[in-house]
């Protein structure tokens, strides 16, 4: 089992070090100098403008800016943002746990109405509730949330009243971060109907950023279910007699949710992507919202720490969730 | 087919490539979605086509006289604007007809670059392996771990935003699926018995790839077009509502509900129309994919 991580452990590091070299690449790449940018209308003398350039180090070889990226990196240090004057770092760890309190509702949200629905469909198959619940997984997974969540604006903020339209709490309440979620530091805060605000406010987001996930968990569930049904050791379950309640929820369950497991991990890009479009119509504080705010400010330090910090979220729940597969599938872990 | 009086022993099945649409048609059509997804995709591509005579306005046609008028059937409406007008008069309708053209390029595009750069750069990795193989695969891994959405949004920061470098960025993202299943494809089939058999025959490189190989390894290709065709309708559509796609007064659908965002309380037709047409284009081509798939490719059947 070491053996196996660590192997999966270095197949990573030529992938962290070309994403590193991408994040940095595209920075470089972007249009704009960002000492004009950083002085804005005022515009700025050649002198000072040749100090800004070397104070942020824009003026050294392209191999040097990249080693010291590099370097500074494996210390934790993403440079400082232009815009905002902060690490980048801090920046991102600000922000982040709003994105993470979104995606792990999103994903709850997702796995509790996605597995049962799943196993609805395989069992009934063919049924009517069968059709109605497929049919309603493509819509979902056909669905442009950015449009989806303006939808559910008009219909539940505009129309009906009973949701904000955006951000993370009424801006009646105010209380220190704890832990950057909201929903705890509300309850912590011992504030009346600050929680409720939160919950509030945390619904909308919550269904746009699920939908996706909610659609391809169901579709993976029912196919795998069926998968497993038409097994022989299901068949034998029922033959001795077992309720089929029992077959389908211990015998059948347990084997079709391996890769139901896995499509849920695989799922954190789908989030990370769909944070972008979901915070932006929310008005989220988010880090999805940051980067395309970085991206619109060319903040190079912040687009490039951004691009790489998400790079290596998503790279570390890709392998996590791989080493979870070798550890419940001895063939993966020992084949080949 | 002369009508025979006793029954003749022989093989009456069709042969060539006739009889192969014929049986792909007959495991297509037996997805009803499938078929009603073929139908409305078909539809579509009428209705992009012949724009110009089914709008009844120009798309960036302005009726001063008729801002943020409702769609017929709400009142205030008229019969002149169908699905009413947005906030500088322009007729919704309209605007959303020649929106499918955009829609529908931009599918096109996306699909057309990344299968043949994916096929051509899948067919080297997969045939020549060792170090390039080594490479290719690294470099696909670096693009997969960035979120499809974001990669896109930055490379199009680095272009500038406009619907051709959306494209582009769109057919770079999509490009390590087509590459990962052309290798898996070439990897399983390279050592079957009818490629040595090709080999031994004397058969160039080139022509193995292309002719041998190439032609039994499309059917995971042509379901995955059908899937990146939507998502590149959709990313586009993304992207184009950031502002970083078609750049307005282009009636391209993302770009159409950015320009309608601020106006979304207050007149619900500009927002919810182009979203409709997204969705059900987007419906439309994943139905048929899943057509496709069950069609082309039994093994992947969802059953």
């Amino acid at each position: 089992m070491l053996r196996f991580i660590l192997v999966k452990i270095g197949l990573l590091i030529p992938t962290f070090i070309g994403v590193a070299i991408a994040a940095f690449g595209f920075v470089r790449l972007l249009p704009g100098d960002p000492v004009l940018l950083l002085a804005g209308e005022h515009g700025v003398s050649p002198a000072r403008h040749a100090e800004l350039m070397h104070q942020y180090g824009f003026d050294r070889p392209m191999w040097l800016q990249f080693l010291d990226f590099l370097w500074h990196v494996m210390q934790g240090d993403l440079g400082v943002s232009i815009a905002t004057k902060r690490p980048v770092i801090s920046e991102f760890m600000a922000l982040f746990p709003a994105t993470l309190e979104l995606s792990i509702c999103a994903i709850i949200f997702a796995v509790v109405l996605g597995i049962p629905a799943g196993i609805l469909a395989a069992t009934r198959r063919g049924s009517w509730a069968d059709q109605t619940i497929m049919g309603t997984a493509l819509v979902g997974y056909s669905m442009p949330i950015f449009w989806w969540g303006l939808l559910l604006i008009i219909l539940f903020s505009g129309i009906l009243h009973w949701t904000p339209v955006s951000g993370r709490i009424s801006l009646m309440y105010f209380f220190p971060p704890v832990t950057g979620f909201m929903l705890i530091d509300s309850l912590l805060s011992g504030q009346k109907g600050a929680f409720e605000s939160a919950v509030s406010h945390l619904i909308l987001p919550t269904v746009v950023l699920g939908t996706i996930p909610l659609a391809v968990i169901a579709r993976q569930t029912r196919s795998a279910m069926l998968e497993v049904l038409g097994e022989d050791y299901v068949r034998t379950a029922r033959a001795k007699g077992l309720s089929p309640v029992r077959v389908v929820s211990v015998h059948a369950l347990r084997n079709a949710l391996i890769p139901v497991i896995t499509t849920i991990g695989l799922q954190v890009g789908v989030l990370m992507a769909g944070a972008i479009l979901t915070e932006t119509i929310f008005s989220w504080p988010g880090v999805g919202k940051w980067m395309v705010d970085s991206i619109f400010r060319r903040d190079y330090p912040a687009v490039q720490g951004g691009l790489l910090l998400i790079a290596i979220i998503v790279m570390v729940v890709n392998l996590i969730v791989d080493l979870l597969y070798g550890l419940v599938n001895p063939r993966v872990r020992h084949g080949r | 087919m002369s009508a025979t009086a006793e029954p003749v022993q022989t093989d009456t099945r069709r042969t060539g490539r006739l009889a192969l649409a014929a049986e792909f048609w007959a495991y297509f059509s037996e997805n009803r979605g499938a078929v009603i997804g073929l139908y409305f995709f078909i539809f579509i591509c009428l209705v992009a086509i012949f724009a110009g005579f089914l709008a009844p306005h120009g798309p960036d046609d302005q009726f001063r006289d008729a801002l943020l008028k409702p769609p017929v059937f709400q009142e205030g409406g008229e019969w002149r604007f169908l699905l009413g007008t947005d906030a500088v008069g322009r007729d919704v309708l309209s605007r959303i007809i020649f929106g499918s053209r955009y829609s529908l390029f931009v599918g096109c595009v996306v699909v057309s670059v990344a299968l043949v750069v994916g096929i051509l750069v899948g067919l080297v990795a997969g045939f020549v392996g060792g170090w390039v193989d080594t490479l290719v695969m690294r470099v696909m891994d670096i693009i997969l771990a960035f979120p499809s959405l974001l990669l896109a949004l930055a490379l199009v920061a680095i272009l500038g935003p406009s619907l051709t470098n959306a494209m582009i960025a769109i057919a770079i993202v999509q490009q390590p699926h087509y590459v990962r299943l052309t290798r898996a494809a070439v990897l399983g089939e390279k050592h079957r018995d009818y490629v040595t058999a090709a080999k031994v025959a004397g058969v160039r490189p080139l022509r193995l790839m292309f002719v041998t190989i190439l032609p039994n390894c499309l059917a995971p290709l042509i379901v995955q077009a059908a899937l990146s065709f939507s998502n590149a309708i959709l990313d586009a559509a993304a992207l184009g509502f950031l502002g970083m796609g078609a750049q307005p007064p282009t009636p391209e659908w993302g770009t159409m509900l950015a320009e309608a965002r601020e106006f979304i309380l207050r007149a619900w037709w500009v927002v919810t129309m182009p979203g409709v047409a997204i969705l059900l284009t987007v419906l439309a081509i994943n139905l048929m994919g899943d057509g496709l798939r069950d069609a082309l490719d039994p093994k992947l059947k969802r059953s």
